[in-house]
């Protein structure tokens, strides 16, 4: 089966990753901007960051038959840092002129300060004026409901455009009011932190599959892309057709991502062949 | 050996990814007998499986129990 992994930290991983993903289905990843582990001090780190994302990876996901997209994005642990923030965003224009360049993300909220609100606002007015779509990271474990609700209070203070925006990392806790204001959800797999691939089927099941985009990340710390194979297997394991996966787990990601004209990828359909026995 | 909150630190996480996994089935087991059209639809066998697992989980959380967990747990297992 054919799968997109839409949300996918590929400088974070070996190209053992590529090749198995390869292996299992998946024809393209897109890699948002992420925190290295560390606060970043100067504009050109991000900027020579930006470049690996978009204009090297790409190269080392074609190894593999792999197509590779990316965002740009400051990452909300370093919005403490405004005048960094500022300066990193004025680059910005230069990566969304670039072929494989989806638009802002992942930006969103960490700790939900003063400083990451106006960050994040920053993010979103930029990717609204240039067309771009926009992808946020909702905050870990205890900060997550305060803090989707208030990405959703933000936004709802902006002129946007709901359908070109992905509210990433949503349970159970915070999926519905992300769908009711018309949002799209993505459900992140990680093996103990977020969602797992159960949780995510019963989510599934229980809100339909409109709108919905699931990752499995991986980055440096512990994860698992093969999460989102896992949760291929749950899905296909409680009854769903084949043609319901795919919709799930690529049709969904090319109606998001194909809303920039740069993801050329399109939604696919099974259909069953004749086979003619001698 | 681990100092109690070392204990904490060092399986709250984990342990915390297992409650929820528990939990969601425990949600779906309920939406898989709503949609069967009530109680009487999951037959014998889930109705005493599910219950087996409320006693366990009681077990679990009990914060002075009379012997390790683990060995009643195993022992109500063996039961079921």
């Amino acid at each position: 089966m054919q799968i997109i992994q839409p949300h996918y930290h590929a400088i974070a991983r070996t190209a053992q990753d590529y090749e198995r993903m390869a292996m299992s289905g998946v024809v393209a990843v897109a890699e948002p901007a992420f925190w290295a582990g560390f606060d970043r001090l100067y504009p050109e780190t991000f900027i020579d960051y930006f470049r690996q994302i978009s204009e090297f990876e790409p190269t080392r996901a074609a190894q593999y038959g792999i197509r590779h997209f990316c965002w740009v994005a400051v990452n909300p642990k370093e919005a403490e840092n405004p005048v960094l923030t500022r300066e990193v965003l004025k680059h910005f224009p230069e990566f969304f002129a670039k072929p494989t360049v989806l638009g802002v993300g992942e930006t969103g909220l960490h700790k939900s300060t003063k400083n990451e609100i106006e960050s994040l606002e920053a993010h979103v007015d930029l990717a609204m004026k240039h067309g771009q779509l926009v992808l946020i990271h909702t905050p870990h474990l205890a900060d997550k409901a305060h803090g989707t609700k208030k990405v959703l209070e933000v936004l709802a203070g902006m002129k946007v455009d709901p359908e070109r925006i992905w509210i990433d990392h949503v349970e159970e806790q915070t999926i519905k009011p992300v769908l009711d204001a018309g949002y799209w959800a993505g459900f992140t797999l990680y093996p103990i932190t977020k969602c797992s691939p159960k949780r995510a089927v019963d989510m599934l099941e229980k809100y339909g599959t409109e709108k919905i985009l699931v990752n499995s990340s991986a980055d440096w710390g512990p994860s698992d892309p093969f999460l989102l194979q896992e949760c291929v297997i749950e899905y296909r394991r409680r009854g769903h057709s084949l043609q319901d996966a795919i919709e799930v787990f690529h049709n969904n990601p090319c109606r998001f991502l194909g809303q920039n004209p740069k993801f050329d990828i399109k939604p696919i359909r099974v259909e069953s062949a004749e086979v003619a026995h001698a | 050996m681990l100092t109690p909150s070392q204990v904490i630190e060092n399986y709250f996480l984990e342990s915390r990814h297992q409650i929820l996994e528990i939990a969601a089935m425990m949600d779906r087991y309920d939406v898989a007998v709503q949609r069967r059209g009530g109680n009487g639809a999951a037959g014998p066998a889930p109705g005493q499986k599910i219950e087996l697992l409320r006693k366990a989980l009681a077990i679990a959380a009990d914060p002075k129990p009379a012997g390790d967990r683990t060995v009643a747990l195993l022992e109500l297992f063996a039961t079921g």
